[in-house]
């Protein structure tokens, strides 16, 4: 396996440069479904729920839904959005003619999908404030937990997407993975009363650690178990970063 | 030191043999051609010498610098025009040139200048502020070209650069090669364009096959493989085992394609006289590089 070298910020700065180029028609889109979702579901749903320890629903989900943004952000943009500058723009082949090589778009592409992810996460974290959800400053820390996440997610994206015979195969990437994890890592409901294999499955979800984390954070409640979750993110992040660099070089050079 | 020099270079995709053991030696400040059919591995070639594609056998040097061993170095050297239009569609004319410029580590002011001075150059100032998607197919291959001398390379790598081009625009493109030669850029252009490699190589190699067929100035190739007229004629195609039988005998290379015989006619040998009653010539006309590319690369015409 080949390293990237610095040179990646360039591929991240491209990138940085076309988002704020373009980001005033983005923006309306990535803010209107958590706000949407934090109506129907917290609002709407959450008047019908009662939660245990007298929590309100919508503050249960709250962090979830932040996580969960963010995973969408990284995953959209190191899948649809690679895939177009790869196969449809050429970009890729544009810039490893220049001194860049392949690990340092692939770096670039997966520091920018994080990056989405952190905005995403400021965004929707901000949103949840004005609802009036977050009440300690610790949640101040779920931002560089997005970065992490979305690293993370990218990375996953990315593998994927460097594997993708054509645009169409995303749809089993998000239909099968992506937002089953959405639904099914206890952002929504607990999973108690599900069989034990969704309960397993549910674990190796790389969503349910960030969930799990982001809800600790928002609620200042620290313990040994963020520790060990941060590692079970940080050990996904590496083995998917690391999947990326080998699948994109076989492919660029076949 | 050569600008361009390859070392036996070989590529294999599995079984299949792309390109096959190439030495190209490039003289700084030339402009050299490289011609073939699709599929000769022209490109291929090209890749590996700009250090895209990994080299199977063999070595290469941009300006002495070994392209495996320093490909960034190697690549820093070089502009590369591409055969497929990759502009960045995101971006705009003028922000294409100063993004591209950023891969090579220049800063953003002598970026700015080099991007306005080219796009004087190539003639696209009134489409700075355009969308890419906006221009038309000549100002695109502009814009490759002047994005690809963005970080003034000693060396400029072309893969048909004029390919669908009117003919106005494709002289203009030449004007500007042309110009960039009298700069001192050595440039490789790899085309299909006969009339383009005479007009601006002064040496060129025709490839076939993975190999190179021949090598020479344009002039040269011309008398050794064109012979001094080339002979069209129409036949009875019950003629034609003694007739090829007989050209054999002479010495002559000949082509057939449908029911018209091409005679690449030697020095001091005149077909018609000796062929005149199975003949029905047609023209008779001086040698192309055409004709050169025809009869070095026959086997892939015929295919």
């Amino acid at each position: 396996m080949r390293w990237f070298s610095p040179s990646a910020f360039r591929v991240w700065q491209r990138n940085r440069d076309v988002f704020l180029k373009l980001w005033r028609s983005e923006i309306p889109g990535f803010l209107a479904e958590p706000i949407l979702i934090i109506l129907a579901m917290g609002i709407g749903l959450g008047a019908y729920v009662g939660m245990v320890d007298g929590q309100r629903y919508v503050e249960f989900i709250a962090p979830g839904i932040v996580a969960g943004y963010a995973m969408f952000s990284a995953s959209f943009e190191c899948t649809y959005g690679s895939f177009i500058r790869m196969e449809y723009q050429k970009t890729y082949d544009a810039i490893i003619a220049t001194p860049l090589s392949i690990e340092d778009v692939v770096a670039g592409e997966i520091f920018w999908g994080a990056t989405r992810a952190m905005i995403t996460t400021t965004a929707v974290l901000t949103i949840a404030t004005l609802f009036g959800l977050i009440h300690t400053p610790w949640a101040i820390l779920v931002l560089p937990l997005g970065m992490l996440s979305g690293l993370m997610f990218a990375s996953i994206a990315f593998s994927f997407t460097s594997l993708a015979p054509s645009i169409g195969s995303f749809n089993y990437f998000f239909t099968l993975i992506i937002t089953p994890m959405f639904y099914f890592s206890g952002i929504f409901f607990p999973l108690d009363s599900f069989p034990t294999i969704v309960q397993r499955l549910s674990w190796v979800a790389p969503l349910t650690p960030v969930a799990n984390i982001t809800r600790s954070l928002v609620q200042g409640e620290f313990g040994y178990s963020m520790i060990w979750q941060l590692l079970v993110i940080v050990c996904i992040a590496t083995i998917f970063f690391c999947l990326s660099l080998v699948l994109m070089r076989r492919r660029l050079l076949k | 030191m050569s600008a361009i020099l390859t070392k036996s270079i070989v590529k294999r995709f599995g079984e299949i043999i792309a390109v096959d053991g190439v030495d190209l030696e490039v003289q700084e400040g030339e402009c050299f051609g490289l011609l073939g059919p699709n599929g000769a591995g022209k490109t291929t070639l090209v890749k590996m010498i700009t250090a895209v594609l990994p080299i199977t056998e063999g070595k290469a040097w941009l300006a002495g610098i070994d392209v495996t061993q320093n490909p960034r170095q190697a690549k820093a050297n070089i502009g590369v025009v591409p055969q497929e239009i990759n502009l960045d569609p995101d971006l705009t004319v003028i922000q294409n040139l100063v993004v591209f410029a950023r891969y090579f580590d220049i800063g953003r002011a002598e970026a700015k200048e080099r991007a306005s001075a080219n796009l004087d150059f190539f003639e696209l100032r009134a489409k700075e502020k355009a969308k890419i998607s906006e221009l038309s197919g000549g100002m695109k291959r502009r814009l490759l070209i002047a994005r690809a001398i963005i970080n003034e390379p000693q060396i400029l790598v072309l893969d048909e650069p004029t390919v669908g081009l009117d003919p106005q625009t494709k002289r203009m493109v030449w004007q500007k090669l042309i110009s960039l030669k009298e700069q001192g850029v050595t440039q490789l252009l790899c085309t299909q364009n006969m009339e383009e490699a005479a007009v601006l190589c002064d040496r060129l190699a025709i490839m076939n096959e993975g190999r190179i067929a021949a090598l020479g100035t344009p002039g040269k190739m011309i008398s050794e493989y064109g012979g001094s007229w080339i002979v069209e004629a129409k036949f009875d195609p019950k003629e034609i085992p003694s007739l090829e039988a007989e050209l054999s005998s002479l010495g002559v290379y000949w082509q057939k394609l449908g029911d018209t015989i091409y005679i690449f006619e030697p020095n001091g040998v005149n077909i018609e006289s000796i062929l005149a009653e199975r003949l029905l010539v047609v023209s008779r006309r001086v040698p192309s590089l055409e004709d050169v590319f025809l009869r070095l690369t026959g086997r892939s015409l015929q295919e």
